[in-house]
This record gives structure tokens, C-alpha cells and sequence, in this order.
């Protein structure tokens, strides 16, 4: 099984903690994870800032990138969701105004490859428990498009909920959005805050130590709003939760 | 559309005031969220929910794309069963129309049944200017109306007012437009809704030409359909000599059959009743039983521009159910006014700027009025994909340019360029880790980003060099 880490843009220049964890969790269970280093970004934001034309090399990028891999694992809902969700319907737009040249064939290829990292731990793998240990109180974020776009329904919480150690608290209101929404956070700054703020004060009146997500994207924004208000809630990506063990604990 | 929103401020400077009013951010939220708890429950109880759904998309989808010929066979319809149509191509000749009718009965004043394309058009001011006075008669647009206030929700215009706005607004405003509110008016439900019933009464039975729009037109046998909770439009449909319908052309079904589908789906989803109180129903006239005098006017205005973008088309689907304002976030915190139209919430951030255009400030801010979240889509029960619809139409702003876009254009290109050359990228990420204590704050919409936020720090090293130390 060749299996390819698309480690996406945010997390390699931002949170490359993510990243590391994804490996050493993938590893741990005996998957070969390989790096393409010529991948970059798939597009998101570009795309869904109104900039269809702009995504079309990006796709074409994925498409060469991760060619000849069984299956391509991300740390992240949204850019997994912007490829299965997207990439079809970039590319029949492309063809249909002229510029079809393969990216139809790319989107279906990558299509049913592409993982988000619980999926392919829970279908691809069969596993829940991961064997890892991580003594602390947990709340879980399920992110927008991790939830509605991807479907990821109960895959995240089961392996959180096996991990020896760790105590799940239930998130009030987890299905709302956090506010982040790519270029929403800086286009509509007010809005975006007041959804933050609520998200925060839900999470920390679960009384968790670690608020845990799957997309580094709404941490960031959520660490953002936390950090401003000195609040010791700190956010963790679901990969950092699932890589540490007793030998390698998070630190 | 209506006259009333010209000249709004974009959405995000419009929404500001709202996000900082925290009585008004509580009253939205609670609205929204016990209505959006029961429509779950009541939507729950259909184990076909899904089939429904599909179901009232496909014949919306069909009858659109056959639009000119069931058009045509509702005309024709309708002229059977003894009404006269008239086709209105926009806001002003819709307006025109209706006001040369009234006029011609020699009246002066009409009763209305809650109707969203007479709001659209800004009929109530229309008449107004013409010496016809224009009553609304559901109970959250007589609050709205007395308030001289605008529509903030589609079903429950009035949900930014709390009780005690409403009985002071009562109070202050019935008098000058009939029977005034009772001596020490209470805030109570039932005080407040006994007020609003004798100073309506008082109309109804007055009244002589009633004005409405229509959940749905059939084709096949020119019957218009109201769906209502209060049984103020079944009186003003029935009681009335005249009656004036004004209807958006894409509200038109095929067949009678195909009402089943939407009976079920709309009271659900709007209401998350099981079936509306009232669902009145009218085909032309008949002697001796209700109104004898019956006009339809059919509403184009932006519907066929609308019809003609194939992936924007989709929003003329939209039953007016209100769903999604209910579930989304964004509405939630920037109330309805925000969004410079009757057509507030997700839909109307689809719906507004193909209707008129993106060439104003608001229309063009509109589509961005979203985080994208997708909740919108999955309540919807004639599954309009406003996400897709959402990202298409910031298409259009983008290419369009104007202020701001300019730069963000070149950002975009910028970004794309870099994302397509891995080199460039991984020197970037290095520049910054070397200058990570320097120049965040002053990246492209940094100010907005800091007001509420810390920014993320930059780390030691990226991902990609870690790898690469790894490799070797
Ligand atoms: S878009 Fe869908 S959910 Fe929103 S009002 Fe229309 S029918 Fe209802």
C-alpha cells in the first residue's frame, strides 16, 4: 500500500506539528507515508474566494503530485472536502467553457483516494484505537465540512474515545460553525469574531483542558480568540491527540 | 426590488451594529434556535424526509426548465375559471398594474395577506404614493408595519422585536390606523394577539379588495395556494369583491398532484408544524362564493435573468420556507436588516443579487455573507445547494472587479503562482520563519483579522524542512 501525506498549505507553514504527528501516528501503525515535496496547496481558498480559473493548475498540481499513490491522507476536512466536493465540478466547468484537458480525469482519480486522516483510519485501516495515551479532558470541534461536506459523523469522537487516559466532554452546540470560513474571517471580521466568541465560551464551559479539532484552519482561528483572552483552553489537532503514547507523550 | 434598501452599506458594515447589540443578538438567538430545535424534531417524524426532498427538487427543477409553456397553460387556466392575468416584467409595472386595479373599484384602502413578492417590489409604498392605503394583516408585518420598521425574517418579520417592544409599538401606533390598542395593554401573548385581532377585525369586515401572493400556482387548473397559521389570509381571500394576486412566475407546479409533496415539506420546515392551520385554495371565481372580481399578475422581475445562469437557477427552487435562515450562524448574529432586502438569510445572499444584480455596494458583499458551513443545504427542503450557489455568484463579484477586489485579485493570482512552484513556496515559508517575530501584523488584512484575535505564530521550522532533515 503506497500511501502519500498531503500535509496542505496551513499546516506546513503554520502548524507543522500536525504534520509531524500524522506521520508518526501513520507510522506507528505500520503505514509506509511518503512526502511528495512538490505538492502545495489544493486551491481552497482561491476557490472558494471566487477564483475558479486560479485553482485549475492547483488542481492539475494534486493530479501529478500524488499520481500512482492507493491512497492520500490529510490532517484536514476542509481540503479533503474541497477535493472530492470541488475538484468534479472545477473540472466539468472547465470543460464546458473549453479548457477540459484532463481535469476531469484527474478529479475522478483523486477523488475516491483522497482521506481525510479519520476516514482512512477508520475505513481504510479498521482501527479506533490507536493505541495512544493522552491523560487529559477533552472537547471536540467537529469542523463544518469534516461534518456536513465529508460526513465524518462519529469516526473522530470513537477514536477519541479510545485513547486510554483521556476524558471526552460533551461540546454544547458542536454542530455550529466556529466562524472561521477561510477569507470570511477577514471579510466579515465582526461576524466572524461573535461566532468565535460563542464557540470559545461553549468550549470552555465544558471545563476541558484541550479543545480538539480536525482542521487547523478553525484551531487557528479559535487559538486566535483564546489566546486573546489569556485563556489556558488550548487547542490541539485530533492527529496530536492520536500520536502521543505513554513513551512519546504531547507536550 | 423595493426601493426601500437603495443605498444599504455592504453587509459586513451593515451587520456590525447588530453583532454589538447584545439584546438584540439574544432575541435572534433564541428565536432561531427553538424554532430550528422543533423543525429537527418535526422533520424527524417523516422516515421519507429524504425521498420528500428529492422529490420537491425534481419537480421544481422540471417546471423551471419548462417554465414558457406552464406558464402558458396556467394563463390559460386561469382565464377558464373567469380571472384575468397580467404580465409584469418588473417592480414598477407590477406596482402600476395593481394600483390602476384598485383604482378602478373606486377604493382606497386594501387588505393584505402577508406576501413576499409585494414586498419585493415595495408595493405597500407604491400604493401609497397613489392615495391607496395598504393594511398587512398577519400579525408579525402589522408590528413591522405600526413600527415603521422593515421585515427582518421571512416568516417571522418581526423576530428582532421581544414583547415588550411590540406592546409599546402597539400602544404608541393602532390608533392612527383604526381601532387603537386596549387601555393598559399588557405584554402577554394573548393580551398582545386579542389587540391585534379587534383592531384587524375592524378591516377585514371593511375592506373590498383583498391583496395576496401564493405559495403556489397550478397549472393544470389555475389554483393559487396560501399556507397560513393565523386565518387572517383566509379572510382577507375570501371576504373582499376584488382580489389582486401577485406572484413570482417560478412559484408555478404543473399539477395538483404535485401540491402533496410541498403540503408536507413547507409546514415542516418553516413552521415545523405537521400541516399548516390554513391552507386556502382559489380558482378563478365562482357566483356567489368569494371574491368576484379575481386578477393574477405575474411577477418577472430578475426571475428570467435568474433562470438563465445554470448554476444560480437553482435558488428560484426556494419555497420561502425559512429553514435556512434559522440554522445559519451568520443570520443569527447579523439579524435580517443586514441584509438589505426582504429576502434576508442565506437565501437572500443568493437569491438579492441575482434579483437585482451585483452592481451595488450590498448586492456585491452579499455572496460573501457566509462562512460556508453548509447547514443552509442541509435543511433546505427543495435542497438548494447555497454554498455552491454562493461561491459561483462570488465568481461574478470577483471578475467584476471594484473596490477591494483589485487587490485581492492580484493576492489570488500571486498565491496561485507560488502554490504552482513548490520552490518559491518553501523559500517563503523559510523567509518567515526567519523573520517570525517581525512582520506578521502586517500581512493583507492583518487590522481585521487582530481587533479579536491573537495571530498564529509562525514556527521554528515547516513541515516540509523537517521532512527533508528527516530524509537525509
Ligand atoms: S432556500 Fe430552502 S431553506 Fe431557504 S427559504 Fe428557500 S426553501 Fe427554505
Amino acid at each position: 500500500m503506497r500511501v502519500a501525506l498531503f500535509v496542505t498549505c496551513v499546516n506546513d507553514a503554520l502548524y507543522p506539528a500536525t504534520g509531524i504527528a500524522t506521520v508518526r501516528l501513520l507510522e506507528r501503525l505500520g503505514v509506509e507515508v511518503d512526502f511528495p515535496p512538490a505538492q502545495t496547496c489544493c486551491g481552497q481558498a482561491q476557490y472558494n474566494t471566487g477564483y475558479r480559473h486560479e485553482t485549475e493548475p492547483l488542481v492539475r498540481r494534486m493530479g501529478t503530485v500524488f499520481e500512482g499513490y492507493d491512497h492520500v491522507v490529510t490532517p484536514s476536512g476542509s481540503c479533503a472536502a474541497m477535493v472530492r466536493e470541488n475538484y468534479p465540478r472545477i473540472a466539468r466547468r472547465a470543460a464546458a467553457e473549453g479548457r477540459g484537458d484532463g481535469l476531469g480525469a484527474i478529479a475522478d482519480s483523486l477523488v475516491p483516494r483522497v482521506h481525510e486522516l479519520s476516514e482512512f483510519l477508520v475505513d481504510v485501516l479498521g482501527v479506533t484505537d490507536v493505541g495512544a495515551y493522552f491523560p487529559h479532558t477533552v472537547t471536540y470541534h467537529p469542523s463544518c465540512h469534516g461534518l456536513r461536506t465529508l460526513g465524518l459523523g462519529e469516526r473522530p469522537r470513537r477514536l477519541l474515545e479510545a485513547v486510554r487516559g483521556l476524558e471526552l466532554r460533551e461540546l454544547p452546540g458542536a454542530e455550529e460553525c466556529c466562524g472561521f470560513g477561510g477569507t470570511f474571517a477577514l471579510k466579515n471580521p465582526d461576524v466572524s469574531a461573535a461566532m468565535g466568541a460563542d464557540k470559545a465560551d461553549h468550549a470552555l464551559a465544558t471545563g476541558a483542558e484541550v479543545l480538539c479539532g480536525a482542521d487547523s484552519s478553525c484551531l487557528m482561528h479559535l487559538d486566535g480568540i483564546l489566546r486573546r483572552r489569556g485563556s489556558p483552553l488550548r487547542p490541539l489537532h485530533l492527529a496530536e491527540i492520536l500520536a502521543a503514547t505513554e513513551g512519546e507523550p504531547h507536550v | 426590488m423595493s426601493g426601500t434598501f437603495v443605498g444599504m452599506p455592504a453587509f459586513p458594515a451593515a451587520a456590525r451594529d447588530a453583532v454589538h447589540d447584545p439584546t438584540l443578538r439574544a432575541t435572534l438567538r433564541h428565536a432561531t434556535h427553538t424554532i430550528r430545535d422543533k423543525r429537527a424534531r418535526a422533520v424527524a417524524e417523516l422516515p421519507d424526509w429524504q425521498r420528500l426532498r428529492e422529490a420537491g427538487k425534481r419537480v421544481k427543477d422540471h417546471t423551471l426548465r419548462h417554465l414558457d409553456r406552464y406558464l402558458l397553460q396556467l394563463e390559460e387556466s386561469v382565464v377558464l375559471a373567469g380571472g384575468t392575468v397580467h404580465w409584469a416584467a418588473d417592480a414598477d409595472e407590477a406596482n402600476r398594474i395593481v394600483a390602476d386595479l384598485v383604482k378602478a373599484t373606486g377604493e382606497r384602502e386594501v387588505v393584505k395577506v402577508k406576501s413576499m413578492a409585494t414586498q419585493e417590489i415595495g408595493l405597500n409604498e407604491a400604493l401609497a404614493a397613489e392615495g391607496i392605503t395598504a393594511y398587512e394583516t398577519d400579525l408579525a408585518e402589522l408590528i413591522v408595519q405600526l413600527g415603521h420598521d422593515r421585515p427582518s425574517h421571512i416568516l417571522v418579520p418581526a423576530i428582532h422585536r421581544n414583547r415588550g417592544e411590540i406592546r409599546d409599538i402597539f400602544r404608541a401606533e393602532m390608533g392612527a390606523w383604526g381601532r387603537p390598542a386596549p387601555d393598559g395593554l399588557g405584554d402577554s401573548p394573548a393580551e398582545l394577539a386579542e389587540a391585534a385581532r379587534l383592531h384587524l377585525r375592524e378591516k377585514f369586515l371593511r375592506a373590498r379588495v383583498g391583496v395576496s401572493g401564493a405559495n403556489f400556482m397550478v397549472a393544470e387548473t389555475g389554483t393559487l395556494v396560501v399556507l397560513e397559521s393565523e386565518g387572517n389570509g383566509r379572510m382577507c381571500l375570501t371576504l373582499p369583491e376584488t382580489l389582486i394576486s401577485v406572484v413570482g412566475i417560478e412559484k408555478t407546479v404543473p399539477t395538483w398532484r404535485d401540491l402533496e409533496i410541498f403540503l408536507q415539506t413547507l409546514p415542516r420546515s418553516s413552521t415545523a408544524e405537521r400541516m399548516n392551520p390554513y391552507t386556502s385554495m382559489w380558482t378563478g371565481t365562482a357566483d356567489g362564493d368569494g371574491p368576484s372580481v379575481f386578477h393574477l399578475v405575474l411577477l418577472d422581475n430578475g426571475r428570467t435573468d435568474t433562470l438563465a445562469d445554470e448554476v444560480g437557477r437553482q435558488a428560484l427552487r426556494c419555497i420561502r420556507c425559512s429553514a435556512c435562515l434559522n440554522v445559519c450562524p451568520v443570520y443569527e448574529r447579523a439579524g435580517g436588516h443586514a441584509y438589505g432586502s426582504v429576502y434576508p438569510g442565506p437565501i437572500g445572499a443568493i437569491l438579492s443579487p441575482q434579483l437585482r444584480g451585483t452592481t451595488s455596494e450590498i448586492d456585491a458583499s452579499l455572496p460573501y455573507a457566509s462562512s460556508l458551513c453548509g447547514a443552509c443545504y442541509e435543511v433546505c427542503p427543495v435542497a438548494i445547494d447555497i454554498p455552491e450557489v454562493l461561491v459561483h455568484l462570488r465568481e461574478r463579484v470577483a471578475r467584476q472587479g471594484g473596490p477591494g477586489h483589485r487587490v485581492e485579485k492580484a493576492a489570488m493570482k500571486a498565491a496561485s503562482w507560488a502554490m504552482d512552484r513548490p520552490a518559491v513556496l518553501a523559500a517563503a515559508e523559510r523567509a518567515a520563519t526567519r523573520t517570525r517575530r517581525l512582520h506578521l501584523a502586517r500581512l493583507p488584512g492583518a487590522g481585521a483579522w487582530t481587533a479579536e484575535r491573537e495571530l498564529p505564530r509562525i514556527p521554528e521550522k515547516s513541515f516540509r524542512d523537517w521532512w527533508k532533515e528527516r530524509e537525509e
